[in-house]
């Protein structure tokens, strides 16, 4: 064998080395890396995630604007935009910081017209706060019925999950049914079917809305939550199983000391990561529906409503579509990488490698 | 030291071989210089706790390491080649044909879409293209009988998951043995096993390296099972090998700290009466070797020497070598000239 | 030496594996595939009763029209639709006439519906089975590309790609797609059932589900990877184009195979939105032109029999997976 052999001697070394090592400077030896918690860890694995953290910026960008922007301009998104007071006839289709001729007009006489950021539509409505318009709703829409499939699925999956045996069978059956049926095609005709029906009601909220926004929200509270509940009571079946909770069982731990303790931070990752990534699957549906005419009521925009209205005058005014699309696909562009982060930052089952 | 000016080349040669990972947290260094020779038809028993860095060192060999694994110093020689400059089409020959490797866990191990008959007759004509499927068909029959699995025509045609833990692992062994390799490695071969079959698989494994002649390099972290196969030992720890030898060398004049306490915390006929002294601590943290000796932390007699520098290698006697400071402070090694 | 008999989930040594095969398709049959079938069944039942229901609760009823009926148009509607009668009764003849293949009759046009339907379907049916094997094709090559270059520029192109087209609204692509290619650069001609005009609805509608096919396809192909039997087929000396090809591939793609359902269901609601832009005749833009005329019972036989078209799918699908899958558990 050849090698490293070296003569001890020769290294001449100090014989007082020799003298036994305390504890103090054997743990100064033994470096372990830094514990932290499961939140740390993934906040910090999350923050290193260059999409994730673009994402954030850019949905913090859009909501920053959109809460902003109608403070600042001063054109409705249903005003149909005066000069002076008068009615200009020749301000429809503008382009981005166009002005039209009676504006121009007044402006040389020294008046203040605010600019039209992204011109105006076929109406001679400012298209800027329009599509800011568009985009509050949007999120709107996307964020509420977000939360409304969480509320639901955690109720539901949670006590499928914690109760099992028969209640758990009965519910899953349910939620194997709910899970099959086209949801789709039910908005469609539930939305054709309510609207006739709600029409003439006198409550603000319906009127406010939409009944296209209401059947929205009443199939998303009937529909959507499946993979929530699912999801949940999966992660519920498999802490309970878990070692660790027997463990807890076996000294004596209490049934909401298990829950608060193992379950819910167990689970909390989940459903994070799963409305995250709910959201966006919300707008999209929100302006599917609106670019197929079944979505809010005009004059108030929709992101999909103002995409479909572009359509008209696609060849001659393409920018008209440009701007709600655009932002469509950031937004849901931002969450979708956003989710992902969170899921691979989040995720126990991904952590091992 | 035999004096023989015509030495023979060694089968297999591993020298100052160094092996990390690139992880998000750092580099993790696997294996920090391990050096050892296999001769032909002898069983080296490569023995260690998790993370020892063992299995990285055997899986360095055949270059199979996980993607962001790479062997950062050092050599691998062969019948005198060094393999570690091997192209890829150079590894995928050397691989199966003149070293096999069986793993752990059979079941995982094995195509669960593919039959046994399949899986073995692809590693016959991955190394010989002019077998006919039908000549690869006899020879796979004749390997699993060799290995003792009866009805081997039937068995060929059937699929992992309907076979026992042990005949997959005999099937593992019909795999790696097909094509006369003149090295085995086995890495954790028993662990997955029953006690009973552990011993007939090991009983297997001996019966063919008498009947076929191969090297076995045997790698795994009971050393019962060491004792029973290896002609010489290697412990392991923290990626370097503490101390050397054969069966008697280690376990009746164990030189290294680590083996000490390894033997002390295992039963044994010796110390039957006596309470099991575990060894303190948590395994070494690979991201963060220390400066000295890899078990320093954890060792009941380290000194201070043991924090500041890496042990030496010291022979103690014709066949037994360890790495440990106090083999210098008590004198126990033989001093000699160096080369 | 004895070697011991198989003892794997309790059932005997079998020998020749095409019986193997065919025993455990037949135990899968008559278990886990009546229960999706029962399943199947009694979605379409809830469907044709929302759908029914629904329809019937509109005030002024189902045959509500702009138009002032006549008493004679009337009457004939009465009999034909037996509006006479309760409405659950109603909804056993309307499911009798259904199985035997009688829609009922267009408000708008008077005509039969069943053959509008059918010859919208085939229309559809064209465009959405080549949108479906081109997205599937597509994806598991793209997918495969990424998952073996991982981390280099291939990778990273392909999940640039990926991640804008998950992101990206039927609509929005189509209408650009027809903005570019028809009417700025008249690369393409409008719709025209030829095969040159059927490229870009096709493009626009696998653009979705071939991202998520390539998503799929790269993680179930990196995991595979990651097994053990691929280290073994490596430590043979299995070439590595055969070690991806024949061993990592085929365990990869049962994944892809369970998301062919949920696939063509996306389709056929995206044809809704494809078919309306490039317009084509197909059965989504009769369904969306059915909702905008407020022609009741088109509306209805579109909407089950799109739904129909959807379970069916997603049953195939469950089967397939059971049947690929040769660890044949029994659920």
């Amino acid at each position: 064998m050849e090698e490293t052999k070296v003569n001890p001697l020769s290294l001449q070394i100090d014989p007082a080395l020799f003298e036994p090592a305390t504890d103090e400077e054997k743990r100064q030896a033994d470096v372990m890396s830094e514990s932290t918690t499961f939140f740390k860890d993934g906040m910090r694995k999350l923050m290193k995630n260059p999409l994730a953290v673009g994402s954030i910026i850019v949905l913090l960008l859009v909501v920053l604007t959109i809460t902003i922007a109608p403070l600042v301009v001063p054109y409705t998104y249903s005003d149909i935009i005066r000069v002076n007071g008068k009615r200009d006839r020749g301000n429809k289709n503008l382009s981005a910081f166009e002005y039209s001729e009676k504006e121009q007009e007044f402006i040389d006489q020294g008046g203040k017209v605010f600019p039209h950021i992204m011109g105006t539509d076929s109406l001679g409505r400012d298209y800027f706060i329009r599509v800011v318009y568009g985009a509050r709703i949007s999120l709107t829409v996307g964020l509420f019925a977000s939360i409304l499939v969480l509320i639901i699925g955690v109720i539901y999956g949670s006590i499928a999950g914690y109760a099992g045996g028969r209640a758990d069978l009965i519910m899953m059956r349910i939620v194997d049914i709910i899970y099959s049926l086209p949801d789709m095609l039910i908005i469609i005709l539930l939305a054709t079917v309510l609207q006739p029906i709600l029409e003439n009601t006198s409550n603000p909220l319906i009127n406010a809305l939409g009944t296209n926004m209401i059947c929205i929200f009443i199939v998303f509270g009937l529909l959507y939550w499946v993979g929530m509940a699912r999801l949940v009571r999966g992660q519920i079946l498999t802490i309970k199983n878990n070692d660790y909770v027997l463990a807890a069982r076996s000294i004596g731990a209490k049934p909401a000391h298990i829950i608060r303790k193992h379950i819910i931070p167990n689970c909390i990752s989940v459903i994070i990561i799963t409305t995250a990534l709910q959201i966006p699957s919300a707008i999209f549906t929100e302006s599917f529906l609106s670019f197929i005419g079944m979505g809010v009521n005009a004059p108030m925009p929709s992101l999909g409503s103002l995409a479909n209205s572009a359509r008209e005058g696609l060849q001659t005014y393409p920018m008209q579509l440009v701007y709600p699309a655009v932002l469509i696909v950031l937004i849901v562009l931002a969450f979708n990488l956003l989710g992902d982060g969170l899921r691979d930052a989040f995720d126990p089952k991904l952590r091992s490698k | 030291m035999s004096t023989n000016t015509e030495k023979q080349t060694p089968l297999l040669q591993v020298i100052d071989l160094h092996t990390s990972f690139k992880t998000d947290k750092g580099e993790v260094k696997a294996v920090n210089g391990v050096s050892y020779t296999l001769e032909a038809g002898k069983s080296l028993g490569i023995v260690g706790e998790s993370g020892s860095g063992k299995s990285v060192s055997a899986y360095s060999i055949m270059q199979i390491l996980d993607g962001n694994g790479h062997i950062t110093q050092g050599k691998v020689l062969f019948k005198g080649e060094d393999i570690t400059n091997y192209t890829a089409k150079q590894m995928e020959d050397f691989r199966g044909k003149h070293c096999s490797m069986i793993f752990q866990d059979p079941m995982t191990s094995l195509n669960p879409v593919y039959t046994v008959g399949n899986q073995i007759t692809e590693a016959i004509r991955t190394h010989n293209k002019n077998v006919s499927q039908k000549e690869a068909d006899e020879k796979a029959r004749e390997m699993l009988e060799l290995v003792g699995i009866n009805e081997a025509g039937r068995r060929l045609k059937q699929y992992p998951h309907e076979l026992s833990g042990g005949m997959r692992q005999r099937v593992m062994i019909a795999m790696a043995l097909v094509s006369e390799p003149s090295i085995l490695i086995a890495d954790e071969p028993t662990t997955a096993l029953d006690v009973t079959i552990q011993a007939q698989i090991l009983e297997l494994m001996m019966d063919l390296q008498k009947k076929l002649g191969m090297a076995i390099i045997i790698v795994t972290h009971d050393l019962g099972v060491i004792a029973q196969m290896s002609d010489e030992i290697v412990v392991m720890y923290g990626g370097r090998i503490c101390e050397r030898g054969t069966a008697e060398d280690i376990f009746y004049n164990p030189c290294h700290e680590y083996t000490k306490g390894l033997l002390r915390s295992i039963p044994s006929a010796s110390n039957m009466k006596k309470k099991l002294v575990p060894i303190a601590g948590s395994p070494i943290n690979l991201l963060n070797m220390p400066e000295g000796c890899a078990f320093c932390a954890r060792c009941d007699a380290a000194m201070k020497v043991c924090l500041k520098q890496v042990p030496p290698e010291l022979r103690i006697d014709d066949t037994h070598l360890a790495s440990c400071w106090i083999n210098v402070r008590d004198k126990k090694y033989r001093e000699e000239a160096l080369a | 030496m004895k070697v011991p008999q198989s003892a794997v989930a309790g059932r005997p040594a079998c020998s020749n594996p095409r019986h193997i095969l065919m025993k455990g398709v037949f135990q899968i049959m008559t278990r886990y595939v009546v229960k999706r079938i029962l399943l199947a069944i009694v979605s379409v039942l809830v469907i044709c009763a929302i759908t029914f229901f629904a329809m019937n609760a509109i005030p002024g009823g189902p045959f509500n029209s702009e138009k002032a009926l006549s008493e004679a148009t009337k009457a004939v509607l009465m009999e034909r639709y037996n509006l006479d009668k309760p409405v659950p009764v109603q909804f056993v003849l309307y499911m009798r006439n259904l199985l035997h293949g009688d829609f009922g009759v267009s408000l708008k046009t008077g005509r039969d519906i069943s053959g509008t339907l059918f010859s919208c379907f085939k229309v559809s049916a064209r465009l959405g089975a080549t949108a479906a094997v081109c997205a599937v094709a597509c994806g598991i090559v793209l997918g495969s590309l990424a998952a073996l270059f991982r981390n280099r520029l291939i990778d990273r192109v392909i999940v640039f790609f990926t991640t804008l087209f998950t992101a990206m609204p039927s609509f929005v692509f189509a209408t650009f797609l027809m903005l570019v290619f028809c009417i700025t650069l008249k690369w393409l001609p409008v719709w025209d059932a030829s095969n040159k005009s059927l490229i870009l609805p096709v493009i626009a509608l696998m653009a979705y589900p071939m991202a998520y096919v390539t998503r799929l396809t790269k993680t179930s192909m990196l995991d595979s990877l990651g097994q053990d039997y691929i280290r073994t087929a490596r430590a043979k000396g299995v070439p590595m184009v055969k070690v991806i090809f024949k061993h990592a591939l085929r365990n990869a793609l049962i994944p892809v195979i369970t998301y062919v359902g949920p696939m063509l269901a996306y389709i056929l609601t995206g044809s809704l939105v494809v078919e309306n832009i490039f317009t084509i005749g197909g059965l989504g833009q009769q369904f969306v032109k059915s909702i905008s005329n407020r022609d009741y019972p088109m509306i209805m036989a579109t909407t089950i029999f799109l739904a129909v078209v959807m379970v069916i799918c997603n049953l195939l699908s469950d089967i397939a997976y059971k049947i690929v899958d040769p660890r044949i558990t029994l659920d």
